[in-house]
């Protein structure tokens, strides 16, 4: 019996990170294969997956306050922006043409974005505690209008709209990591970079999830009224999964611009804001690893419609005659998040379920 | 003084556009408590279809016929993306609606092309004198209009069968279909009524300054009106609709003057500046009804 998948022997081993050996393997093999991939693919697919990482990890965030603890926010692209304005002014040059101070070590901006996109979660939280469901929602998505206004009209830092400012700047013990150094090139780099930062936070997000807060917050998600009945504290687990959330989101913002280099304030409106949601949905609400998958899936989809001319000639590449590839690439994934929302509620993470439970019960599937 | 006025009328004319937007949010909650994000792509659907329709048969012809289409097409959407998602979380079946949207504005824009387009108003940019006061004449034809339209509404709601059938729907759905009650055609039918609202509050934003890509924008400005009114009251949707149009063009008149640091564009985000204040007061809304919390 020793070995089956989904038995467990031991009370350590049902609570344990990966609990059984099957996904233990299959785990390890994904990462050795992830930290292998680099060596095998070309530069241009490596930044697409690496701002795919930098998206999941933003998606995890989004996930924790929407997913677990069923507070729905719209208002994510407002956080992203906080997290990428605080990370490009703390790393940005001090005698140039934007707010900076030269502190270009990544770990250090990276925790402040964090941080500082986590406080104005802090802040905001006291309202949201106080409203429920599709109030909330409109409510955030006034956040994104207002961060909007903010960052438009707050030039010394964000440059302005149409101009911009230069992205925070990845540099690990004085290694640039952008550019190309004598074993790595600089999307090489990247790509083990945001991988190796997307595990740790993964991790730490898994493990907050199935602590005793990550059971508040299923309470809360669902029935707030129960949870506060059998003494959860509604406005503290509601202001911290806002705060957690805020936090990811940061950390993803001020990493989301590191590839390209450069950013301006008309990226953070409320397209950005459905995307992550759209990344949640897809993904699967309410589990890490379908956030991840969520995330690759909605970075990769303008890749794939890219080559639908080559196989649909009717299709063109540029934006003068017929059927863009802009537009099928927009009405795709509104397409998508309809069908994947009515057809497979759960998400990529719900085929995935259904497959491997295919596998387990094998040959008697039935 | 006549700056007031003006700056007043104005915004009691975009104010009763957002008025029917949120009428039709308001609706569609009331019945399936869900709120539409595609109310935008219908709205702009709305405005393309009359741009077209009205060289052929002229304005007035063109709108209702154009709001009766729309109505048509909110009834297909309904039929057949959002009634295979009765009983799922709100959320998700929100979430739907955004995406509905990306497809129909998509598809709208392709008919729009890069240039503006015009619906062929017979008002254009000209003005009346009332009491003094210099008025557009398309600002006073929005006002009148979304009055007749919010008081035949009114109406049906409070004296036909049907309006009485949607107001048990919204009061308690299972108690409506226990009495007879055909809950898939209220659903059905206020998606339709939205849509047709939209159209028309399209059609009402494209006059004087054509229809273009990004007219849909404009839509999103109900979103604070229908929570400062309260998601569930119909004559909270037009009062919130009118304070935040009346609002916007307060605050695009006075705001350069009195508080130039807040930007040159302020005037279109104080409604959701609006919205955090009174939420932090009212967290329903002026009229919403509050939530009755049992365990």
């Amino acid at each position: 019996m020793k070995g089956r998948p989904g038995l467990y022997t031991s009370y350590a081993q049902d609570t344990a990170f990966l609990n059984t050996r099957p996904k233990r393997s299959w785990t390890g093999a994904l990462v050795v294969f992830a930290l292998l991939l680099p060596f095998a693919v070309t530069d241009d697919l490596l930044t697409l997956l690496a701002t795919g990482f930098v998206a999941a990890i933003g998606a995890i965030g989004l996930n924790i306050v929407t997913g677990y603890a069923g507070q729905v926010s719209l208002g994510h692209a407002f956080f992203l922006a906080i997290g990428a304005y605080t990370g490009a002014a703390l790393s940005g040059d001090p005698d140039g043409r934007v707010l900076g101070f030269g502190v270009t070590e990544l770990p250090v901006w990276l925790l402040a974005s964090g941080l500082v996109a986590g406080l104005a979660g802090l802040i905001v939280a006291p309202i949201a505690a106080r409203l429920r469901g599709l109030y909330l929602a409109i409510v955030t998505l006034g956040l994104v209008f207002l961060g909007e206004h903010v960052f438009r009209e707050w030039t010394s830092l964000t440059g302005g709209p149409g101009v911009g400012r230069p992205a925070a700047v990845p540099e690990l013990f004085g290694v640039r990591l952008d550019r190309a150094s004598a074993w790595f090139t600089g999307p090489q780099q990247l790509y083990l970079l945001m991988f190796v930062l997307l595990v740790i936070f993964g991790v730490l997000a898994r493990n907050l999830v199935r602590s005793r807060i990550g059971r508040a917050f299923a309470a809360v998600r669902d029935r707030d009224l129960a949870a506060a009945v059998i003494g959860v504290d509604l406005t503290r687990y509601k202001a911290l999964a806002f705060a957690v959330s805020s936090f990811y989101a940061g950390v993803a913002g001020s990493l989301l611009f590191v590839v390209n280099g450069f950013f301006d304030p008309g990226s953070f409106g409320l397209l950005l804001s459905v995307q992550y949601i759209a990344m949640v949905l897809i993904g699967g609400a309410g589990t890490i690893s379908g956030a991840i998958m969520g995330a690759l899936f909605i970075t990769l989809l303008p890749r794939i419609t890219r080559e639908l001319p080559t196989v649909l000639p009717f299709i063109s590449s540029d934006a003068t005659g017929g059927i863009s590839v802009f537009q099928v690439e927009a009405v795709l994934y509104g397409l998508l998040i309809v069908v994947f929302l009515i057809v497979e509620p759960r998400g990529l993470f719900g085929i995935w379920v259904r497959v491997r439970n295919y596998w387990r019960t094998w040959p008697f599937s039935y | 003084m006549s700056e007031f006025v003006q700056s007043m009328l104005r915004g009691l004319g975009s104010g009763s556009i957002y008025a029917l937007l949120a009428l039709g949010f308001v609706i569609i909650y009331k019945s399936t408590r869900v709120i539409s994000f595609a109310q935008p792509a219908f709205m702009l659907a709305g405005a393309v279809l009359v741009s077209y329709l009205a060289a052929e048969i002229g304005f007035f012809a063109a709108v209702p016929v154009a709001a009766v289409l729309i109505a048509v097409l909110a009834l297909g959407v309904e039929r057949t993306v959002l009634r295979p998602m009765i009983g799922k979380p709100v959320f998700v079946v929100a979430i739907i609606t955004i995406g509905v949207d990306v497809v129909v504005r998509v598809v709208t824009n392709s008919f729009i092309g890069l240039d503006v387009r015009q619906v062929g108003d017979p008002w254009g940019l000209s003005t009346v004198t009332l009491f003094g006061v210099d008025v557009q004449q398309r600002y006073l034809v929005m006002f009148v209009t979304t009055a007749v339209v919010v008081a035949v509404l009114f109406a049906f709601f409070r004296f036909s069968r049907i309006g009485l059938a949607m107001r048990a729907v919204a009061y308690d759905q299972e108690v409506a279909l226990a009495q007879g009650i055909s809950v898939g055609s209220v659903f059905a039918l206020s998606w339709a009524i939205a849509g047709g609202l939209a159209a028309l509050a399209g059609v009402f934003v494209a006059t004087g300054a054509g229809v273009d890509q990004q007219l849909w924008v404009i839509a999103l400005k109900a979103l604070p009106a229908i929570i400062l009114g309260g998601l569930d009251s119909l004559g909270g949707a037009v009062v919130g609709g009118l304070a935040v149009g009346v609002v916007e063009s307060l605050v695009g008149t006075y705001q350069g003057d009195v508080a130039p640091w807040l930007g040159p564009n302020f005037a279109l985000v104080a409604p959701y500046v609006l919205m955090l204040v009174v939420l932090l007061v009212r967290p329903y809304g002026l009229f919403g009804s509050k939530e009755v919390e049992r365990v």
